[in-house]
């Protein structure tokens, strides 16, 4: 492998990933920002002096998509957790109407078997949403702490680390989900174990990000300071190098969010994912994709809500990307 | 340049080595194949021994590896449980899958880089906004889900308003396909068409997402502000400054994306009934059949590596200021 050159502002550097190189820019715009702001009060001009974490927030706030993603994310996951416990169904309460159509009883109609929609599509979200967040958590924490290792002690380490993630990398990810899965489908339900496997798999990103951002900024002088000061390896890293690595990996875990959400529900579309009587947005697509003309109402909803679901996620993160990185994005003079 | 490539080629070929010892655990992992047999209380035990011999499965797994790297490197895939030829198996419905995500990959290519260069041109303007609220709509959009509305929305209406087939939603064949190769060139034009444009609309939005950003970063460049100040004409700006180098990044993300474009081409056969590579892999998961998720993830694994390859090379070849050390 070429060694990449100095990290500069450019996409065009090294035939390191793309996306390596990209995360270079994140910090020094970031940082770049934040130090630029937070002396600006020497003039009285700004009022108050804001945190870099402040104006990032800021930023974040003024982006009217963004916005709209959170208001909908927020809004969807109170809103399944609300209809969990007090709707009038529960998502496995059995009614006597089969097949009906949307009606004030049954806003999303009932299945073949008498289920409410509206129930089993919410719980189908609630679900999704705990699978989402608990495979962004593990796959960022891992995906953390083996690029922070492998970015700041490099030689061997970095070598035998990263040389794994291409090994991970090599492999189509849904196709190996589905070898995992299949095992698991047929020990358990319990849908720990799916973002378990979805997580093991999703952190090979995140760790290449964080390795490529720590290669440049243990060069840095602030690091070089703390360590004249006797800071230990492990404080270096933590107070001094991660939080100015923080945008790319917050980026990355909301993307990580959309994407498991999209691996869940195919797993679940196979019948390898969430089992019943667990539901899923995916496995209610599953079921109703056969009476998709006839009963839309049993496709409709499920798919509107896994799009709307993700879209959303999809919005939050790249209004994150802008809120960090607003250079990246600017409009051109 | 070419040392560089040959080391690359070295290193990718010890990745793969690995990659198949990865795999083979993987796979001896998942579970007993002869699973299904040993339920059966009508199979004598000698059989089960004896096709437990035949799979080596009570050799300890270093020595199966061995056996199954040694067969393969000599393109000896082995058997399927059904004591099929696998290898055999694997080219047919490589043929299959290939043929539908080719076509949809170069036409998602073109398509991207006409969005990308489009929506980056008349940024901020309603052109713009048109094209990546689709994109994110696109992207928020899992396969299955893409492939099922458009098969039921879309193709199957159509089809009946017009009462005859135009759109094929179940199959990568007509079943009583005959005739010269000449005569059959429509049916196999046709059947594949659903399953591209689910492929293509896919793959097109994040590759058009990322070619617009491309081109908005290369269009505040300075030697594109030099080239204006020159007074050439905005359309040989575009090509010739702008659209050329904004189509290095974007030429190395889909040549990385084909793990991605492989795993969405067996959602994509699952939902269209095509068997593909990857139906052929799903029902080998289902049935515990070794040799045959073996070969799917051998074959899967050499072309991302191949392309993985071509990224770099590639890179080299657009952008001379690259050197290899």
């Amino acid at each position: 492998m070429p060694e990449p050159a100095a990290q500069e502002n450019f996409v065009i550097q090294t035939p390191e990933r793309v996306a390596t190189v990209e995360a270079g820019a994140h910090t020094l715009a970031g940082v770049g920002a934040g130090v630029e702001l937070s002396g600006g009060d020497v003039h009285g001009l700004s009022g108050e002096a804001k945190s870099q974490f402040q104006i990032v927030l800021n930023r974040f706030f003024h982006q009217r998509l963004a916005m709209i993603g959170v208001a909908t994310f927020v809004l969807l996951g109170i809103a399944s957790i609300v209809v969990g416990h007090f709707w009038q169904y529960s998502y496995t309460t059995i009614t006597n109407n089969l097949n009906d159509p949307p009606s004030w009883t049954n806003p999303f109609g009932t299945n073949s078997i008498g289920n409410d929609m509206f129930a089993q599509v919410m719980a189908g979200v609630e679900k999704d949403i705990e699978i989402a967040l608990t495979v962004a958590a593990m796959a960022t924490l891992i995906g953390v702490t083996v690029g922070a290792i492998a970015g700041f002690y490099r030689g061997w380490v970095d070598t035998l680390l990263m040389r794994f993630v291409d090994l991970v990398l090599v492999l189509p990810v849904l196709a190996v989900l589905i070898l995992l899965s299949a095992k698991l489908s047929k020990e358990s339900n319990n849908w720990l174990g799916l973002a378990f496997i979805i997580g093991i798999l999703s952190w090979t990103y995140v760790a290449r990000l964080v390795r490529a951002d720590f290669l440049s900024l243990r060069e840095r002088d602030f690091v070089e300071a703390s360590r004249a000061l006797g800071a230990t390896n492990r404080r270096i890293i933590v107070k001094h190098m991660l939080p100015n690595a923080v945008g790319p990996i917050i980026v990355n875990a909301t993307l990580t969010v959309a994407l498991s959400i999209v691996f869940e529900s195919t797993l679940s579309f196979l019948g390898l994912g969430v089992q019943p009587p667990a539901v899923s947005l995916g496995l209610l697509v599953d079921q109703g994709q056969d009476s998709a003309t006839t009963e839309w109402w049993l496709f409709v909803f499920p798919v509107a809500f896994l799009i709307v679901l993700i879209l959303s996620i999809f919005l939050i993160g790249d209004g994150l990307r802008e809120a960090f990185d607003p250079k990246k994005s600017r409009v051109r003079a | 340049m070419f040392a560089y490539v040959i080391r690359r080629l070295l290193i990718s070929v010890v990745v793969l080595f690995f990659a198949t010892i990865f795999v083979f655990v993987l796979v001896a992992k998942s579970g007993n194949p002869l699973a299904l047999l040993n339920a059966n209380p009508h199979i004598p035990h000698a059989t089960v021994v004896a096709r437990e011999n035949l799979l080596h499965l009570n050799d300890p797994l270093w020595q199966r590896y061995w056996i199954w790297l040694s067969g393969a490197i000599h393109g000896n895939l082995g058997t399927s449980i059904n004591g099929q030829d696998v290898a055999s198996e694997a080219m047919s419905h490589l043929f299959v899958t290939l043929r539908m995500v080719i076509v949809a990959t170069v036409i998602a290519i073109f398509v991207a880089i006409f969005m990308g260069v489009l929506a980056a041109v008349r940024q901020g303007k309603v052109t713009d906004h048109a094209i990546t609220v689709t994109n994110f709509v696109l992207l928020a959009t899992p396969i299955f889900v893409l492939g099922l509305a458009l098969k039921e929305f879309v193709a199957i209406p159509i089809n009946q308003h017009l009462n005859t087939t135009i759109f094929y939603t179940d199959g990568e064949q007509s079943p009583t396909l005959s005739g010269s190769f000449l005569s059959r060139l429509p049916a196999y034009a046709e059947h594949p068409a659903l399953p591209a444009i689910t492929l293509i609309l896919i793959s097109y939005a994040s590759w058009a997402i990322y070619q617009r950003s491309s081109m908005i970063e290369t269009l505040d460049a300075d030697h594109v502000r030099l080239a204006r100040a020159k007074g050439l004409s905005q359309r040989r700006v575009l090509f010739r400054h702008v659209l050329r180098n904004a189509l290095i990044p974007v030429t190395t993300v889909v040549a990385l994306d084909f793990a991605a474009v492989l795993g969405g081409a067996i959602i994509t056969e699952i939902v269209f009934g095509w068997q593909g590579l990857g139906q052929w892999y799903l029902n080998g998961v289902l049935t515990l059949d070794t040799n045959v998720m073996l070969a799917y993830l051998l074959i899967t694994a050499t072309f991302v590596i191949l392309f993985n390859l071509l990224a770099d090379i590639l890179y080299g070849v657009l952008d001379p200021r690259i050197r290899y050390a």
